[in-house]
């Protein structure tokens, strides 16, 4: 298990190497410094001035050494400052907005998991039932829908006709003076549009899933002998069945963490949450290229940190994951 | 005999009732889409400011927008967009994962691993950041748009690809064809690549929707296709901001995007169902 763990890690850096290649070589091969960006608007500003600039950022030097001089500083946990004006490190912007981003996704993610895995295994056990049907028509719909609009008629419904939910940020203006429990309420208030809504796309996905598993497993032989030895089919489909096709699923909910956190981008504009997305978004637009680079590159560590938690765990259930 | 193969393939797809339903959506927007000089009440950039934010009437069967233009004939010419981002970027995937592919496939060894690599690095971006990235730096073009929801959006295909070329390539009749003095290339495109294709297919029509969806998220950030053009995505947008006063400007451009996609995913499982049946309630 720990050669297993051992050689999935050690697989991760050149992946994790070849992921910060990639994005530092589109970002500074995009036409339009940042320099430019900060200058274009004032005459006043010379051509020596806008070489001082990117002197001081140093982005007049090669592309590799430039690459070079950031990955050594990423060793060291530096992801450099940021070009806007507060000029703060970009450990510090992204680690105030990390949290925020990372709860509502965890949430969502055990919404997800909490809901669509019953919906897949009653859909699969009761096949072509009218819930099995019901569910079908909500999966197709639910993967078609585009979240962002669904997001823009609750807000609609929901905050503005009838003024049950609030639609931005995360806390009330009267937040400071509330108690432990007032706080927590207004907070969850503030979450369930968001959290619902960025559930939504991968509930349907997962109900899928879950259901196509079940199916396949009841197929197998092993199903049949526990039937034939004359278990009830309570013991044979949610202990025999259910533990082979709940497997998949791990691998599935890892592989679901980028679209999460690209999701992020949308819900965070909608609803004005002080999240990575809204951050990444902005940085984008005002080619922050340190905060871009540190955006993508916490990305690439929570998905890869989400793949391997599911390779683990699934090869600590299958050991025939281990032995290949 | 690809006679009876497509009849074979049609008379499986046809008992598939949702399936169907898929196909007969895609075909109308298609209809719909190329009859748009026709069938548009109006002038899609017509503006008309004596009729500004109208509610659905008769004149306007759903409405105008900011500059009292016609939101039908809005939506009806920017189904034309919407398609044509789907389908080039798809195209463009398409043609990038299943060269990767087949040749990570069919050469196997260090090849495969230096191009399987490649598609594990790309799976771990948060694509969309990517896509958001890259477009934003770009300036925000329908090309542009189209390349890189394309780019980006291969690796899927290539793995399916070298899956199904692993699988076929030690068969008898690819042997034959080698044994014949074929060249690695005629094998490939020729005799492995046809006979592989039937997932990707099913894969790119997914591909479709998917990208439409992509487009519409990148609209709504402002930065997807630009007006004047109009894509749904971007007359969602515009309507956003005066949702509470005019619901249907956002509403039926989202509608439509909706049974657009639904449309797609509908005919891709149809299709996947109908291609294998031993895939039938596959894993999707």
């Amino acid at each position: 298990m720990a050669a297993y763990i051992l050689k999935r890690l050690l697989l991760m850096i050149p992946i994790f190497l070849g992921i910060t290649v990639i994005s530092f070589a589109v970002l500074h091969l995009a036409p339009g410094a940042p320099t430019e960006m900060q200058t274009m608007m004032q005459p006043k500003v010379s051509l020596e001035a806008r070489a001082r600039l990117n002197a001081i950022y140093g982005l007049d030097k090669p592309l590799h050494i430039q690459y070079f001089d950031w990955l050594k500083r990423l060793v060291r946990f530096d992801f450099g400052r940021s070009f806007s004006s507060d000029n703060r490190p970009v450990q510090e912007k992204i680690m105030e907005r990390l949290p925020v981003t990372l709860f509502i996704n965890i949430l969502s993610l055990v919404l997800i998991l909490v809901v669509a895995v019953p919906i897949g295994i009653l859909s699969a056990v009761h096949r072509y039932s009218l819930f099995d049907k019901a569910t079908t028509l909500f999966v197709f719909v639910g993967f078609a829908t585009p979240t962002f609009w669904l997001a823009l008629l609750l807000m609609l419904v929901f905050g503005v006709h009838l003024d049950w939910l609030p639609i931005s940020g995360l806390k009330s203006l009267n937040y400071e003076y509330l108690g432990f429990w007032g706080k927590v309420v207004d907070l969850g208030r503030h979450l369930i549009l968001p959290v619902l809504l960025s559930a939504f796309g991968g509930l349907a996905g997962l109900s899928r899933y879950m259901r196509g598993n079940m199916l396949e497993v009841i197929r197998q032989d092993y199903i049949l002998t526990a039937r034939a030895k004359g278990l009830p089919e309570k013991v044979v489909i949610y202990k025999h069945a259910l533990r082979n096709a709940l497997l998949p699923v791990v691998t599935v909910l890892g592989l679901s963490i980028p679209g999460l956190i690209g999701g992020s981008v949308i819900f965070e504009s909608i609803f004005a949450i002080p999240g990575m997305g809204q951050l990444f978004y902005g940085a984008v637009m005002a080619r922050d290229y340190p905060v871009v680079m540190g955006e993508l590159v916490i990305g690439a560590v929570l998905t890869l940190t989400g793949n391997l938690v599911a390779d683990i765990s699934y090869a600590l259930v299958d050991p025939r994951i281990r032995v290949r | 005999m690809k006679r009876t193969l497509f009849r074979d393939f049609w008379r499986r797809f046809k008992r598939h009732r949702l399936g169907l339903i898929g196909a007969i959506i895609v075909f109308i927007l298609f209809a719909v889409s190329l009859a748009a000089p026709v069938l548009s009440p109006y002038d899609p950039s017509y503006i008309d400011i004596k009729s500004i934010l109208e509610p659905p009437s008769y004149e306007h069967p759903l409405g105008t927008d900011q500059l009292g233009r016609d939101v039908l004939s809005r939506i009806i010419w920017g189904g034309r967009i919407s398609l044509m981002v789907g389908f080039v970027a798809v195209g463009i995937a398409m043609v990038i994962g299943v060269f990767l592919g087949a040749v990570a496939g069919y050469y196997g060894g260090y090849v495969d691993t230096i191009i399987m690599r490649f598609v594990d690095i790309m799976l771990c971006f948060p694509t969309f950041f990517l896509i958001l990235a890259v477009v934003a730096l770009l300036e925000p073009s329908i090309w542009n748009i189209m390349v890189v929801i394309g780019a980006t959006g291969w690796m899927g295909m290539a793995r399916l690809i070298r899956a199904e070329i692993l699988s076929i390539k030690e068969r008898d009749y690819v042997l034959a064809a080698r044994a014949l003095g074929s060249s690695h290339a005629r094998i490939i495109w020729r005799h492995i690549v046809p006979n592989a294709m039937a997932p990707v297919l099913v894969a790119a029509t997914l591909g479709v929707a998917a990208a439409i969806l992509t487009e519409s998220a990148l609209s709504f950030l402002g930065i997807g296709v630009q007006p004047p053009t109009p894509s749904w995505g971007n007359i969602l947008t515009a309507g956003k901001d005066s949702i509470e006063v005019a619901w249907w400007l956002s509403f039926y451009p989202g509608m439509a995007i909706l049974i657009t996609v639904l449309g797609y995913n509908l005919l891709g499982e149809g299709i996947r169902d109908a291609i294998d049946p031993w895939l039938r309630e596959g894993r999707g």
